[in-house]
């Protein structure tokens, strides 16, 4: 006779959904409010601890947020108002003053050295791109797997408005470090950076019109389809009709660099404004307005309309939202902020190349979308300056640790995409709603409080 | 305004999903200022009808007239801009937003603010931002939403969230109203209030109202016209007391047996 399995809940955590992580949830879900704030606290300790292992500086930092969070409500009303300006101010002149003293700050333990300020800045413009994707994604509810095509695009505008590649063109505007006599169209890269947003934004238009007819999975395959589209145009644009639009697969290069005045952000100048140093700090203000844009936005009556239509469409349709011009504006900011960041890209590498826009690099974004907490800013913020560290340093560093800690002769980086899907696969399992979650997706994902006594009760009961 | 006093016309409208007529050409008018009521039996084509009048579904054939103007096949939002303001048999909000919120997205046709002015939060949408904050609140008041504002409204009880859905119907500024079944799972004191609610919205807001309803109480006690609809077919309308005597609602309702036997029971 064969035995009838048991119902999925009286099961061993073991043989349970999700194992380990699911019976956390559970006994997550099951705590009063009271509780889970002791949770949290406990959590929040044990990661300091483990923080201040790894590296006591970023402990400090960390638990310096810690206290403003859980500091805040105890503020004298007089200053409760300001109270939202604590923690931002306080990453801000951390985050400010990094190139003056992390040469000092000793190497992590496992993740290795603070990073240099190259890859801050590749920090940067991934956070960009992260948080343009997350008004897609995060806000309005579209799925996009081809954001590369975004990145492509800016950072092609930047490299044919500043660069040789229309040799037979000579035009000057306000572009540092360039001789009088270089051919080519040479025009101020701050300027580009608006105007590789705007064309990216068009282009996101015109990819956005017929597609995002399209719902949900649909949509996503059309916006990879166009993710490999755009890439392969810079790949075999070297002869469209006789022009050479992209210069193929050779790239342009050498792409001119942003400067303020006299001062050149690739030669530098002097001890202190070095180009590293320049670089980063152009990128931070970028971030900065990135993210206070993407802020402003969510709490306008665009950024409600999009909340509107990722809950219910028909709803949202219903009371007003034209669907399609709304979508087609989320897109259309999104690629804004992504052609930014591909532009000033471009303008860092001083070069920009097919091969830099495969599917992975949409596929990373998206990572550090989930990662950090789909809809919040700062959660995506996080994630993606952790990938893009572990994508440039943190994984090599990682790997020695492994190798010198364990003996074997791994070369870790080489996994990397396994590793980020890992993580994005642990991500879904014990935190659906990311790192830094928004409070919108975290009830989303979870079932409230109210619902789970009724639920055990009624599976219990059968 | 349209010459014979009627905000909504509907001529001989049809619609079918592949070979199930839903709607069965039928001729409908709202006179302006009236609260009109469509009964008939589950699966009379009733919702359909309703989806048609806000653009949700794309009438097979025949004309909606609104206000005096063609509207038929309109995406849902130019209707609800035009002023017909809906809310769902099955509640539809916004689960994860807040009170306040939904009805400030109910807000969204009559509010200006672009990309850019969000962005720099200029004077103006500042003021606008304001104004709808306050006219929401209002509005959460007025349709007895009391300190609820900052709720999020799956968090809400069912009675609550029958109110957020007329509030951001109300919020759309609509001149007809149309509610699907709004008393659905309300107790008979709830269900009282709601009827007092919908006389205020008619006397007060100078709103004309469509419900769909079951609950004969409510639909005898505030409608001034009622239409009955079964199988798709119009097959009675006029006041409440006529449609009441009317055999073919009867039997509709009833069965055949009933008005047969000239009466209930026998079964």
């Amino acid at each position: 006779m064969a035995e009838t399995p048991l119902p999925d809940h009286r099961q061993p955590w073991y043989r349970r959904w999700a194992g380990i992580p699911g019976e956390w949830r559970r006994r997550w879900r099951g705590m009063d409010a009271r509780q889970r704030f002791q949770t949290g606290l406990v959590l929040r300790v044990l990661l300091l601890v483990f923080l201040i292992w790894v590296s006591w500086p970023l402990a400090l930092f960390v638990a310096a947020l810690m206290v403003i969070q859980y500091g805040t409500p105890y503020l004298p009303r007089r200053l409760a108002p300001y109270s939202r300006f604590l923690t931002p101010t306080v990453v801000l002149i951390v985050v400010i003053l990094y190139p003056l003293y992390f040469a000092s700050l000793a190497p992590m333990n496992i993740l290795g050295d603070y990073p240099i300020l190259g890859t801050m800045v590749v920090m940067g413009v991934y956070a960009m791109m992260a948080v343009g994707l997350n008004i897609v994604v995060g806000y309005a509810g579209l799925l996009d797997l081809g954001y590369v095509a975004f990145y492509a695009m800016g950072a092609y505008t930047c490299a044919w408005f500043a660069s040789v590649q229309f040799a037979n063109h000579k035009f000057h505007f306000g572009a540092i470090g360039v001789g009088s006599n270089t051919p080519g169209i040479h025009i101020s890269v701050w300027i580009l950076l608006l105007l590789a947003g705007l064309l990216t934004a068009l282009v996101g238009i015109v990819i956005g019109l017929p597609t995002l007819r399209l719902r949900g999975d649909y949509l996503a395959i059309v916006t990879l389809g166009f993710g490999e589209i755009l890439p392969q145009v810079a790949r075999n644009g070297d002869n469209l009709a006789g022009f050479n639009l992209t210069n193929g697969p050779n790239g342009i290069t050498p792409i001119d660099p942003p400067g303020i005045g006299n001062l050149n952000f690739l030669t530098g100048s002097g001890s202190f404004w070095t180009s590293e140093r320049l670089y980063f700090w152009g990128v931070l203000a970028l971030v900065a307005i990135t993210i206070f844009s993407s802020l402003r936005l969510r709490d306008s009556r665009l950024g409600r309309a999009w909340i509107a239509i990722r809950e219910d469409e028909t709803a949202a349709a219903a009371m007003g939202v034209p669907l399609m011009r709304t979508k087609t504006w989320a897109y259309a900011t999104g690629a804004f902020f992504g052609g930014v960041a591909g532009a000033y890209f471009a303008s860092f590498k001083q070069s920009t190349f097919p091969g830099d826009f495969s599917f992975n690099i949409s596929a990373f974004i998206l990572s550090m979308v989930i990662l950090g907490g789909m809809g919040n800013v700062w959660g995506v913020v996080f994630g993606a300056g952790f990938l893009a560290f572990l994508n440039q340093q943190g994984l090599a560093d990682i790997g020695h640790w492994i190798n010198d800690t364990f003996g074997t002769n791994l070369d870790v980086p080489k996994y990397q995409f396994g590793i980020y899907g890992l993580i994005i696969v642990l991500t879904m399992l014990i935190r659906p709603e990311g790192l830094i979650p928004s409070a919108r997706r975290k009830a989303e994902l979870h079932e409230g409080v109210h619902d789970t006594p009724l639920y055990d009760a009624r599976h219990d009961a059968a | 305004m349209s010459s014979n006093g009627d905000i909504l016309v509907a001529r001989q409208v049809r619609k079918e999903f592949g070979g199930l007529v839903a709607t069965n050409d039928v001729d409908f008018k709202i006179p302006r200022g009236s609260v009109v009521s469509l009964i008939g039996p589950n699966g009379a084509g009733k919702t359909t009808f309703f989806n048609m009048l806000t653009g949700v579904y794309k009438p097979t054939a025949g004309q909606i007239v609104f206000d005096g103007e063609d509207v038929t096949g309109k995406p849902p939002h130019a209707i609800t801009e035009r002023g017909i303001g809906r809310t769902f048999q099955n509640i539809r909000l916004f689960q994860n937003m807040t009170a306040l919120e939904n009805v400030m997205v109910g807000m969204h046709a009559r509010l200006r603010g672009g990309i850019v002015g969000s962005i720099i939060r200029t004077p103006r949408i500042r003021r606008e931002e304001a104004g709808a904050r306050d006219r929401g609140r209002e509005l959460l008041e007025y349709c007895g939403l009391r300190r609820t504002d900052d709720e999020i409204a799956r968090n809400l009880s069912y009675g609550d969230q029958r109110r957020l859905e007329v509030a951001r119907a109300l919020a759309t500024q609509p001149k007809l109203i149309l509610l699907d079944e709004p008393t659905a799972g309300m107790n008979p004191q709830e269900t009282a209030e709601f009827t007092a609610f919908v006389e205020k919205l008619r006397t007060e807001e100078g709103l004309t109202v469509l419900l769909i309803e079951h609950d004969m109480r409510v639909v005898m006690g505030v409608s001034d016209r009622v239409t009955v609809l079964d199988y798709g077919e119009k097959i009675a309308e006029g006041t409440p007391d006529e449609v009441q005597k009317n055999s073919r609602v009867i039997e509709a309702y009833l069965g055949k047996q009933a008005v047969e036997g000239g009466g209930v029971g026998g079964s």
